[in-house]
């Protein structure tokens, strides 16, 4: 027998039930959208994740002293004084290390004629736009030039720059910060709240010097924030800076660290390994459907080859071999499996569509999911087709043709 | 001497029905020529059913030989049978055995499908099987759609559509009334007079002496009756 003939037998024997095929392929539609849809729902959470953790720089390491202890007396991550912005500079000519920025925060009332507004005081270097991935809206940031003078100068979040300027533009005018007057020379894109709730708009940043000397006169920092290569390379950086700052602050080997070193990569990649995970179980729990609906596949060829005992054993006499008998049933299968993934990648498009145009939801659909949703589908119809072909074409043909 | 088309030798088969064994079959021989039209009676239960499915290959025996053609058939496998039956024979059965809606054509046609052949060629040998026993012009009808006797007609259109060397008719009047019997019988005796090689089985009296040899299965023995 030919395929053609095969084919078109099968196609006739559905034909003929097409109630019955149309409700089985119904459980295979249903499915096959269901997995194309939450693949694809997954796929969008994952990358608005990624693009989450990049945009807090998955590549940096942030460090901060250690804690103080001090005749019994804890004060805490941070309460050291053992950061300089020497330290800074060293970490700097380290492997793999992109840019480094050291900084001091504070906090102060600052005033604009009539107006005063509380709020962060971070004291900066040149590289911390970058290394803090801000982007500067008008103006400029701070310069070499400006940290190296500790000049009086300052940039503006743009909740400040809101506050104090309303929608004109801050650029030239003189703020007084702590008694201290300065000009302002930049404003910032904002970059809204962080995922703890705080507004990262609120703030001025000076020249590290500035702050250092004239509003808070002290010459360590709070904390530098490191800027690699790479999400690979952060993990080696991080070994190399912790094993430098050793050495720098004369760490003896029975004394602990007197700093701590956070790699945001962890953060990211943790984050995204649970939306990975997210998807796959949201995919599992789809194709349980799918599964569903193989059984309904199942269930109907066998009734099917029961009903057409009388058909095999006449077709057996005239001829068929088992194979011939086997490949039309599995073919049968096969027809409702891959008909029913065809309409089912349809409506699960038009679902994940749907569901991006009505929701807040991002939907990515790739051509993988679709892929995957499709050949689960055939592979269900092979699985769930093979027993009753088998079935049909063990069939005895002398018992076969007395089947009444 | 030619080839015989049935050379049987001391074929045996026995079977368990409900625990107890059946000796169906017990030292058939039996030997049948081209051309011949030969009708084998008996009651029922004499083991006539048995023989047929063997002589069908639809079955096979448990001991003894059987050649077909000159080909020895008791040790092939299940798809080699199939193809024998594919090739060899044309079967005629009580039930007409058509498959349901499906047109007289694409029945006629279903023994192709399994010889391999393409559509065109198909449809061409089955239309002209279907006009050589005068049904031409009903090839578009479901068996539904036709009379008994019309069914019969497009079983043995298929029966012959293979030109198979043995045509083996399994009681083909037993549904039909005394008219489209003799009808049917006329159908055969026309094939017999064109040279096919005919196998009826019958327990109808008048119906056998349409062959030109009569043999009767008895307790599992062949027995040749004068025609």
């Amino acid at each position: 027998m030919n395929w053609g003939s095969a084919l078109q037998l099968a196609m006739r024997a559905l034909w003929r039930n097409k109630t019955r095929a149309m409700l089985t392929a119904l459980g295979v539609i249903v499915g096959v959208a269901a997995v194309i849809a939450m693949l694809s729902i997954g796929a969008g959470a994952q990358q608005r994740i990624t693009k989450t953790m990049d945009d807090l720089g998955s590549n940096n390491l942030v460090i901060r002293p250690g804690s103080v202890s001090r005749g019994g007396v804890r004060k805490g991550a941070g309460g050291r004084t053992s950061l300089t912005r020497d330290d800074a500079v060293a970490i700097a000519d380290l492997r793999e290390v992109v840019a480094v920025a050291p900084s001091v925060r504070s906090s102060a009332q600052v005033r604009y004629r009539g107006s005063n507004w509380g709020t962060a005081i971070e004291g900066v270097t040149e590289d911390y736009a970058e290394v803090r991935r801000w982007s500067v809206a008008e103006g400029d940031f701070i310069s070499e030039q400006q940290v190296r003078s500790a000049a009086h100068v300052c940039v503006l979040g743009q909740t400040v720059s809101r506050e104090l300027f309303g929608l004109a533009s801050p650029i030239g005018e003189i703020l007084v910060v702590k008694g201290t007057a300065c000009r302002v020379v930049g404003a910032l894109q904002p970059k809204g709240a962080t995922a703890w709730g705080t507004d990262q708009d609120d703030a001025v940043f000076m020249p590290i010097t500035t702050v250092q000397r004239k509003l808070m006169g002290i010459n360590y920092v709070n904390r530098i924030d490191v800027s690699t290569v790479g999400r690979e390379a952060s993990f080696r950086v991080l070994d190399n800076v912790k094993r430098l700052l050793r050495d720098l602050h004369r760490l003896g080997p029975k004394r602990p660290d007197d700093f701590r070193v956070f790699n945001r990569a962890e953060l990211a990649q943790s984050s995204e390994e649970s939306a990975r995970v997210f998807t796959w179980l949201l995919g599992s729990i789809a194709s349980v459907s799918l599964l569903v609906g193989g059984i309904g596949i199942m269930n109907i060829m066998l009734v099917s080859v029961t009903e057409r005992t009388r058909e095999i054993g006449i077709r057996m006499a005239l001829g068929a071999r088992r194979r011939d008998i086997q490949w039309q049933f599995l073919l049968e299968a096969l027809l409702l499996s891959g008909a029913g993934g065809v309409l089912g990648i349809a409506l699960g498009l038009g679902g994940a569509n749907a569901v991006a145009t009505f929701s807040e939801l991002p939907v990515i659909i790739t051509p993988s999911a679709v892929l995957i949703a499709f050949l689960f589908a055939v592979l269900v119809g092979v699985f769930f087709g093979l027993h009753p072909a088998r079935k049909a074409a063990k069939l005895r043909p002398i018992q076969a043709l007395r089947y009444e | 001497m030619n080839t015989p088309v049935i050379e049987v030798r001391q074929l045996y088969k026995t079977y368990a029905l409900e625990g107890v064994d059946v000796h169906a079959l017990r030292g058939i021989d039996l030997r049948i020529d081209e051309g011949e039209f030969v009708a084998i009676m008996g009651p029922s239960g004499s083991g006539k059913s048995t023989l047929m499915n063997i002589l069908g290959c639809l079955d096979v025996g448990d001991s003894g030989s059987y050649r077909l053609q000159g080909q020895d058939v008791s040790a092939m496998s299940a798809d080699q049978l199939a193809a024998v039956r594919n090739h060899q024979i044309g079967f005629v059965f009580q039930n007409f055995n058509l498959l349901s809606r499906t047109s007289a054509l694409e029945n006629v046609e279903t023994p192709l499908i399994y010889a391999g052949l393409g559509l065109a060629e198909r449809r061409q040998r089955a239309n002209d099987a279907l006009r050589r026993i005068g049904l031409g012009e009903r090839a578009n009808n479901h068996p539904s759609q036709l009379s008994g006797g019309q069914q019969q007609r497009v079983a043995i259109a298929r029966a012959l559509v293979t030109n198979p060397s043995l045509i083996l008719a399994d009681e083909p009047t037993g549904n039909l009334d005394s008219a489209t019997s003799d009808d049917i019988m006329g159908v055969f005796d026309a094939l017999h007079r064109e040279g096919a090689t005919i196998v009826l089985i019958t327990h109808e009296h008048e119906v056998a002496t349409h062959a030109q040899r009569i043999l009767e299965v008895r307790d599992g023995q062949l027995l040749e009756k004068a025609a």
